[in-house]
């Protein structure tokens, strides 16, 4: 090697161990700056709550700062329930779930021992924060005239929903139309699953969640009516400025959703964020955070709250998945797992 | 081949990487899809795999693959010939157009082709009364797969196109050949075997497309759904050995269809 060669190997040797030490430097600052003052708290939720979360976690950062001091920095992230339920037990380390449906949660304490089977218990209202139902959107005048459950079976209409298959908004759905079947007929199950049947005959369109169902009825135009969240429905009926293209129809009743939250034991207590998870979801149930919720068009569990929004929220029979399928694992097997009343709709034959 | 190379060294560090790359990248997650389909008992992955709906699913994904593979090497292959062909103002901008595929999500493409092609859509609006219906039937499928596939034929053909010496084609013409006698007997067997690459590849990624067929084939059950979405159903249920069951199914015959083509490719 000549001397040129080498001068300029070392040159280029040293330039590169310069630009590694600047590397580590930089590196190490950021790690610095996450590890000095905010605490980061990772909040897995599903579809629909995107906005409210948003508002929940300006909220309770200002809250939590001004009660410890601590600065506290909440990552969101949405996706369809079931999917967000897969990821979490594959790894993804939330601190918190706030999850469409408990049966996604329970997956977590049993598969993934991550944290205990009792979760449940660990908040007020069985973890339920605000709940919801299932309401109908139709097209502005309503013109194929559908007020109650039974006209979604009439000849001519198109009902979109999702796959419950795919997802867990489509189960509280399928339910909701489960559960009206059962009560009107005073618990006849062979009535309820030829109601059902008949229901999803008339959907021309199974999206795989409920964003997708959004998309097809209010953007594409297909069908008369979508089995929506009432908090979807309220804001597409409501959306300020512009006139609203679509109604929001109350069935005469419904399913009462229960959208649980959790700390996740497990990740909480490997980040050192155990205080901070659970103060976060002791918000969800204070005035401030039941009120925010409501704002997004979510009932309230607190009494209080609740009366002051009564406007807000239509009066209807409200049943619990408890009462028309026993229970969300009960009603998993006998209605979404394979080869169960679900399947069977569209391949009769089958088991 | 080592012995034809001896003159570039390298022959076994590189056969190293190559091995060490497709192994972390390929082989080992692939035989994890083994691994959790063993977990079945042999009745169950017969159950699985061979049941009616997932049947319904295999031909449809297969079918409409095989149409849209097949639409691409015919049409791809005009593109291709007028890029490669001719000069135009606007050309460059043509061929960053078939560049696009690769380029935007699936699902955004999933989006905007139902939007386009829904009954209210703006080119569905008009084949509805013409009694053609895209969006949530199968031939949606065959649009959204087609529109993947595309750049796949186009890529492969376009520099072979480049390549031909138009010397050849006008000593063809000297030697008294029709218009017609030199595209089929001078330009195209040089073609085909870019063609049934082009075609194997197109293939094979609408085989597995999952995030825009979603959106525009409507899911129902035993008529529109597709076997990806079979495996995902299953990992909704938590049932990840029935969703590999269903993979492996599909790997192999893809496997053997890929067979098929390197055997025709290379006669």
């Amino acid at each position: 090697m000549n001397e040129r060669a080498q001068h300029l190997t070392t040159h280029s040797l040293r330039r590169l161990a310069r630009s590694l030490a600047g590397a580590l430097w930089l590196g190490a600052l950021l790690s610095c700056d996450g590890a000095s003052g905010a605490i980061v708290l990772k909040n897995v939720s599903y579809d629909p709550t995107r906005e409210l979360y948003t508002e929940v976690n300006a909220a309770f950062s200002e809250h939590y700062h001004a009660q410890t001091g601590h600065t506290v920095e909440i990552l969101q992230s949405h996706g369809g329930s079931g999917k967000q339920a897969r990821a979490v037990l594959d790894g993804l380390d939330a601190d918190i779930v706030t999850l469409g449906c408990a049966q996604d949660i329970d997956v977590l304490a049993e598969r993934g021992q991550l944290l205990p089977a009792r979760w449940a218990e660990r908040l007020p209202h069985r973890s339920v924060p605000f709940t919801s139902t299932i309401v109908f959107l139709v097209r502005r005048g309503n013109p194929k005239r559908i007020h109650r459950w039974s006209d979604l079976a009439r000849p001519g209409v198109e009902v979109i929903a999702p796959n419950p298959k795919t997802s867990g908004g489509a189960r509280w759905v399928y339910l909701a139309a489960w559960g009206h079947a059962l009560r009107s007929s005073h618990g006849d199950e062979a009535h309820a699953r030829a109601f059902v049947a008949d229901l999803y005959r008339h959907v021309p369109v199974l999206d795989s969640g409920a964003r997708g169902s959004t998309t097809t009825f209010a953007r594409n135009g297909i069908g008369d009516v979508l089995l929506a969240w009432e908090n979807e429905a309220l804001l597409s009926s409501r959306r300020r400025g512009t006139r609203a293209d679509f109604e929001m129809v109350v069935p005469e009743d419904s399913i009462l959703a229960e959208p649980p939250v959790a700390v996740v034991d497990t990740y909480a207590r490997r980040h050192g964020t155990e205080h901070a998870a659970r103060s976060y979801l002791e918000f969800l149930f204070t005035e401030q955070g039941q009120a925010i919720g409501a704002k997004h068009y979510f009932r309230p569990t607190s009494e209080s709250v609740r009366a002051r929004h009564r406007s807000l929220f239509a009066e209807l029979t409200l049943f619990t998945i408890d009462e028309v399928a026993g229970s969300w694992a009960a009603a998993q097997a006998k209605h979404f797992d394979e080869g169960g009343l679900f399947d069977r709709i569209y391949q009769p034959g089958a088991r | 081949m080592s012995g034809r190379n001896r003159h570039m060294p390298g022959f076994r560090l590189t056969l190293g990487f190559t091995i060490f790359y497709l192994l972390t990248l390929v082989l080992v997650p692939l035989s994890g899809l083994v691994f959790k389909t063993a977990t079945l008992s042999w009745a169950r992955f017969w159950e699985v795999i061979a049941s009616e709906r997932a049947i319904a699913a295999y031909r449809l994904s297969f079918g409409a693959s095989l149409g849209a593979a097949l639409l691409n090497v015919v049409f791809g292959f005009l593109v291709a010939w007028v890029l490669a062909r001719y000069t135009f103002p606007g050309r460059r901008i043509v061929d960053a157009i078939v560049d696009l595929p690769f380029a935007l999500p699936t699902a955004v493409a999933g989006i905007a082709l139902t939007y386009v092609y829904s009954k209210h859509g703006w080119i569905g609006q008009y084949l509805e009364p013409m009694g053609i219906e895209v969006a949530f039937r199968p031939l949606g499928v065959v649009v959204a797969l087609a529109f993947v596939g595309l750049p796949f034929v186009v890529r492969t053909v376009q520099p072979v196109l480049l390549d031909l010496d138009p010397e050849v084609e006008e000593a063809a013409a000297c030697l008294g050949a029709g218009r017609w006698q030199t595209f089929r007997r001078v330009i195209l067997p040089r073609v085909v075997p870019a063609l049934v690459t082009g075609f194997a590849l197109a293939f094979a990624r609408a085989l597995g497309e999952y995030g825009s067929v979603v959106f525009i084939s409507g899911n129902m059950p035993m008529r529109t759904e597709i076997a990806p979405l079979l495996i995902v159903g299953r990992l909704e249920q938590f049932d990840y050995a029935g969703a590999t069951a269903i993979a492996l199914a599909m790997l192999v015959v893809s496997l053997k269809r890929r067979a098929g083509v390197d055997a025709s490719s290379h006669r």
